[in-house]
């Protein structure tokens, strides 16, 4: 695919990948996000929709370029994709920790405007009890926090330079983890929903299709491994 | 005979027809004081001048699309009332928990309007004299409506502030004449496919509620018909609820149609789908956790952009009134 093609590609990518972000600072300029009735919830919901939607379009990237050696080029956008549901786990974290949690930006801002940067810590001290409260007690922040923390890891891990420094075998043997943080983060919204709430079943759904979609691969490049000479995919 | 007037013109301008006439709503003395309320309610297309049906369609994902039958619905002050802000009438119409139109807080907004409130007739069942079957609009008309300013406090950790309008839940009772031996009232709401298309599956339905007698005959406990003023939008409860304000929400059900007395402790919808994280009691008490979050404080619904945490206080912080319902009572144990 020559250059320019890619170029155009990658940056239609960003922007597909920014406009859910984009759209929700719009909305929030424009004063719409205030007649939400509970903004600070419309955030997080919508942080973490896009999180765990942009996730699982990161892993389809894998089973859909190998339907075809035509469109082997997607495999170009999958680090990208992936990177950016970091991005939006990170936002959701960040509603969690500076919105949903009560710690007051207002009076944060008002603080480091007036020349005292400690309401920082001090709202801090304030909300972390709760915070600390739920990481122990909740089982969903706790499912939701370690699917983060699996792809903070997996982002830190994502430039080619660590990449060949780790060495290929490990380093996919770490990235398949991936798998582990969108099952994480579908059984965080589970664990999330009241009983007989089926909202989540779309992304489960989507999750199972793209495990099988794996499986079935592995299950039958592990049959033509055995039968014939073993071929090396480059993945 | 303005309350029956009232009524008449109700009848006639419920149902599909979005079209209400301006003398439904023509403001008289006696209305002077929900003038404020009104004009809360009264944005988008109502504020052009049209002064009734606010069908203000806020465009866009965020915010539903509020449409409610504005009517008002006259009332007299009652001292049981809060003088705290309140929430704008938008927030308290567009955010329900109302599951037989649909699992988002925003859905009941949008898909209620196919609920048909008129002719509309509650049963009443159990351990009475004599069942019953009681109009809507005989039970508006038993006694004043009164206005009561209350606090809302959900199971989920937000509140709100609301003006109901209705009157003692106690006066109904006394009407339906329960036996001694009637120690439960359980509330029964409609669940109709046709006019709820998305009636979910996995729920026993109709939706229960229930209170103990001493609860429901506490004067605080208010039957309900309106709200800012206002006959009730479908998804608040159209046309008849309960409001128990010292305690979470769902234990207020809406639009009922059957009040069924009972000695044994009714079946609750809640306490049906997860016993452990929803009781028969759900009184609100900050120092009993809901198994995902804590209920010590919650998050007040403002017309603020940044959310506002306010402590939780016992019985919502009606336990001057109702404290001594519970005497003895581990309400630990008793969630």
């Amino acid at each position: 695919m020559p250059k320019r093609t890619i170029l155009i590609l990658k940056t239609l990518v960003h922007l597909v990948c920014l406009a859910p972000l984009l759209w929700l600072v719009h909305f929030y300029r424009s004063g719409t996000l205030q007649l939400n009735p509970d903004p600070v919830n419309f955030i997080t919901h919508f942080t973490g929709d896009w999180a765990l939607w942009i996730l699982l379009a990161s892993l389809a990237i894998t089973p859909l370029r190998r339907l075809s050696p035509r469109i082997a080029w997607l495999i170009r956008f999958r680090r990208m994709v992936g990177l950016y549901a970091f991005f939006y786990a990170t936002l959701h974290l960040a509603t969690y920790i500076f919105l949903f949690s009560g710690y007051d930006l207002v009076a944060v801002f008002g603080g480091i405007r007036n020349g005292h940067p400690g309401a920082i810590f001090e709202q801090w001290t304030q909300v972390w009890p709760y915070i600390l409260d739920d990481i122990l007690k909740r089982r969903f922040i706790q499912v939701g926090f370690l699917a983060w923390v699996i792809l903070l890891a997996l982002a830190v891990t994502s430039p080619s330079s660590i990449m060949r420094a780790m060495g290929g075998k490990s380093w996919q043997r770490l990235h398949l983890l991936v798998y582990l943080a969108a099952a994480l983060a579908v059984i965080h919204y589970w664990w999330l929903v009241k009983s007989g709430v089926s909202t989540p079943w779309k992304v489960t759904v989507i999750l199972v299709v793209l495990l099988l979609a794996r499986a079935a691969y592995s299950a039958s490049k592990h049959r033509s491994r055995s039968g014939t000479a073993v071929q090396v995919t480059k993945g | 005979m303005r309350q029956k007037g009232q009524v008449m013109q109700r009848r006639h301008s419920e149902g599909h027809d979005p079209a209400i006439h301006s003398s439904d709503i023509t403001p008289e003395p006696a209305f002077q004081r929900f003038q404020q309320q009104r004009r809360l309610l009264l944005t988008g297309g109502a504020a052009l001048g049209i002064g009734a049906l606010a069908a203000s369609r806020i465009p866009g994902l965020l915010s539903p699309s509020i449409t409610v039958h504005a009517q008002a619905l006259p009332s007299v002050a009652s001292k049981y009332t809060t003088i705290e802000n309140q929430t704008p009438f938008a927030k308290a119409a567009g955010y329900n928990n109302f599951y037989e139109f649909g699992f988002d807080k925003s859905d009941p907004a949008k898909h209620a309007g196919t609920l048909k409130t008129r002719p509309w007739t509650v049963q009443v069942t159990g351990l009475v004299k004599k069942p019953l079957t009681l109009d809507i609009d005989t039970i508006l008309k038993h006694r004043p409506i009164e206005s009561r300013v209350y606090r809302h406090r959900c199971v989920e950790a937000w509140s709100m502030v609301i003006p109901w309008d209705g009157y003692s839940l106690s006066e109904l009772i006394n009407l339906c004449e329960p036996l001694p031996s009637a120690k439960f009232v359980q509330f029964l709401s409609l669940a109709d496919h046709k006019q709820m298309p998305d009636l979910p599956f996995g729920y026993n339905w109709p939706y229960s509620e229930g209170l103990r007698m001493d609860e429901a005959m506490n004067p605080l406990a208010l039957l309900t018909f309106g709200c800012y003023g206002q006959v009730l939008p479908n998804q608040n409860g159209a046309p008849i609820r309960v409001i128990v304000p010292w305690k979470y929400g769902f234990k207020s059900a809406k639009s009922i149609v059957r009040i069924n007395f009972t000695e044994k402790m009714p079946h609750t919808t809640w306490n049906d789908q997860n016993s452990q994280e929803y009781g028969f009691y759900s009184n609100v008490n900050p120092k009993v956790d809901h198994p995902r979050w804590s209920q010590a404080r919650e998050r007040r619904i403002d017309s603020a952009v940044l959310p506002h945490y306010i402590p939780t206080q016992m019985f919502n912080g009606y336990g001057d009134q109702v404290a001594s319902l519970y005497n003895g009572m581990d309400l630990k144990r008793y969630y």
